[in-house]
């Protein structure tokens, strides 16, 4: 498997305040990969860093082989469509209902007609399990799982190959958290993509993740499996992994 | 609400605290005044907790720092239940985890000076930054016509321009009507009627017509870009565009820009015939000054390049009113209250940027003599 995120040596620091030191990890394609930590510890900065929301200040990011550095302009565009994005709470443009919200980058991206871009918006609709009667509300009128749901499906909207969740199941009832896990691990299955997602829910993080890394004390404590990851040193790994079992 | 009791027995060299009934952060402070009024020499001090019933976290960390503050004497805190036991544990297990807390830093007034004339000079360098991203972002809009967003523009123009046009209508009405009748009283102590026309063309057309109207849009529109932006911003739209390749550059801010500059012209065209118009009507009433003889006059006296003065501010003052909504927006925080905070700052600054660039341009213009 060929990696797809590489992250050398990454240092961030705001203001005074030194948030990642050395940040080292990579993945590979095909990956449902986790980036887990204490509150604080900059797993949404790392996240944000690598759709390049965020600038930081030393190593290298790589994505899909572009090197964010000196990525060019062009470049960027290009690969900004080439990964979708999930934020925590949806992010739906407020001013559109959902299925316009789905429809945006396919009409400016692509000259296709109305009637295959409503088709495709369609299938997002379905594939995340939304209904099409609600297509037409807006992000005000609809609850907080339909938002997520929603914003998935626009994050998939121009099939990317890479996908960035954030905390995807935080504030949904363990029900349609638990729906939304089946739903990655189909949406893996089915369109091969790449997964990196920053979750604190336990329940989810052993459904979906094949590889996890933990981001404590600024840098990486550990990095793998998560079967082998009782051996850490790292007190976050304790609580979190071993009270909550 | 259960009540708690504390029974204060003391012998010679040992002194009961004996408390019942349910011991919550409501009775704390009576028994805490009871027992700092004690005078305590005693060697050995009893906590008896037997007859509690209930206690509450604030009661336990009271009971924890009564041991603390007693350490020279031997405490013993007596309880059977396990669920008292159990809390005060809990206190005993945090309380010795939690370090002091960081104190802000005091500075002193001429640091604080220091600090806020900083900032403000931070806060400008950060507005050269964005003019200058929407300068780059300008020339890579216009090298591509395919990159115009007509309809952004458009609805722009229907919002900040169409649906305006009725408040500054009547705003520049009344300013028309109250200049006339205010120089109108003047002119007639000289007999000067006529000259009402010359005093309300030049000075409505030139200065008040542009000035009101820039006003106004910037209470309207300025104010409503900073809070639709900065509503964007916290509910992460903006990031959620920028991760889409849509650059907010492209899609918010200058279709806004644009808009503005477009409409602002045509709106103070309006606040100028409006203006005459109320002018126009007091000169009727008033000074007996009729419609014609006031037309005849004013084609007469007011050149034409008053008018054009007054337009050809409008887009100046509409980037400038823009820019600084939308860069306000852009500096909005994640929370609430810094959307209230930026909108009011950006309609203070853009009326005042306004009248700074309406008196350059006064000064810029008489020195060319125009």
């Amino acid at each position: 498997m060929k990696p797809v995120i590489e992250v050398k040596g990454v240092k961030t620091i705001f203001d005074t305040r030194i948030v990642h030191n050395g940040l080292n990890l990579t993945i590979h394609e095909g990956e449902i990969y986790g980036l887990l930590g204490p509150s604080g510890c900059g797993k949404t900065t790392l996240l944000r860093e690598m759709v390049m929301l965020q600038k930081f200040n030393e190593g290298m990011i790589s994505i899909l082989g572009h090197n964010l550095n000196d990525i060019r302009t062009k470049d960027a565009q290009k690969l900004r469509r080439e990964w979708g994005v999930l934020f925590q709470a949806g992010a739906l443009f407020s001013s559109l209902s959902i299925k316009d919200n789905i429809a945006l980058p396919l009409r400016e991206y692509t000259d296709l007609n109305e009637s295959i871009i409503e088709d495709i918006v369609k299938f997002k609709i379905n594939l995340v399990g939304l209904k099409a009667e609600d297509a037409h509300l807006f992000p005000s009128q609809i609850s907080g799982g339909m938002k997520k749901k929603a914003g998935l499906a626009r994050a998939l909207a121009m099939d990317p190959k890479l996908l960035f969740l954030d905390e995807p199941t935080s504030g949904l009832d363990p029900i349609s958290a638990r729906e939304f896990d089946a739903l990655i691990l189909k949406l893996r299955d089915m369109l091969g993509l790449t997964i990196v997602m920053v979750s604190h829910d336990l329940q989810s993080i052993y459904n979906t993740l094949d590889k996890v890394a933990i981001i404590d004390g600024k840098k990486i404590a550990y990095e793998g499996t998560l079967d082998e990851i009782s051996g850490t040193d790292s007190e976050f790994v304790h609580t979190f992994f071993k009270e909550n079992r | 609400m259960a009540n708690s009791h504390l029974l204060i027995t003391k012998l010679s060299e040992e002194l009961f605290l004996k408390f019942s009934g349910s011991l919550t952060i409501y009775t704390l402070s009576t028994h805490q005044k009871e027992i700092d009024s004690l005078y305590i020499n005693s060697s050995k001090i009893t906590i008896d907790l037997k007859d509690l019933d209930f206690i509450d976290s604030g009661a336990a960390i009271f009971i924890e720092n009564l041991r603390k503050k007693f350490k020279n004497a031997e405490v013993v805190i007596l309880t059977n239940d396990d669920k008292i036991k159990s809390t005060l544990q809990l206190i005993e297990k945090y309380q010795t985890k939690t370090a002091e807390f960081i104190k802000e830093p005091s500075f002193l007034p001429l640091a604080k000076f220091g600090k806020a004339i900083h900032d403000y000079f931070m806060d400008f360098l950060s507005f050269m930054d964005f003019l200058g991203r929407l300068f780059v972002v300008k020339i890579y809009y216009i090298k591509n016509f395919k990159n115009i967003r007509y309809k952004e523009i458009a609805f722009e123009i229907n919002e900040s321009g169409v649906k305006a046009l009725g408040i500054i209508a009547l705003t520049s009405f009344l300013i028309g009507v109250v200049v006339a009748y205010q120089s109108a009283y003047q002119l007639k102590l000289y007999g000067a009627n006529i000259f009402v026309v010359d005093m309300l063309g030049i000075s409505m057309l030139r200065e008040l017509a542009p000035l009101i109207t820039a006003i106004v849009i910037a209470g309207r529109s300025g104010s409503a870009f900073t809070a639709q932006i900065g509503a964007m911003k916290i509910t992460q739209e903006l990031d959620a565009m920028s991760t889409m390749g849509f650059d907010p550059y492209i899609f918010l801010v200058l279709p806004r820009i644009i808009a503005l500059m477009i409409v602002l012209p045509i709106l103070i065209f309006v606040s100028d015939v409006l203006g005459i118009y109320g002018g126009m009507l007091v000169a009727n009433i008033d000074l007996n000054i009729s419609s014609q003889l006031f037309l005849d006059r004013f084609t007469e006296v007011v050149a034409l390049k008053h008018f054009l003065i007054g337009i050809i501010k409008g887009p100046f003052f509409a980037f400038l009113i823009a820019s600084i909504g939308i860069y306000r927006g852009l500096k909005v925080k994640d929370d609430t209250q810094s959307i209230g905070f930026n909108t009011t700052k950006s309609v203070v600054e853009a009326i005042f940027a306004v009248i700074v660039c309406d008196a350059v341009f006064s000064i810029a213009f008489t020195a060319l003599g125009i």
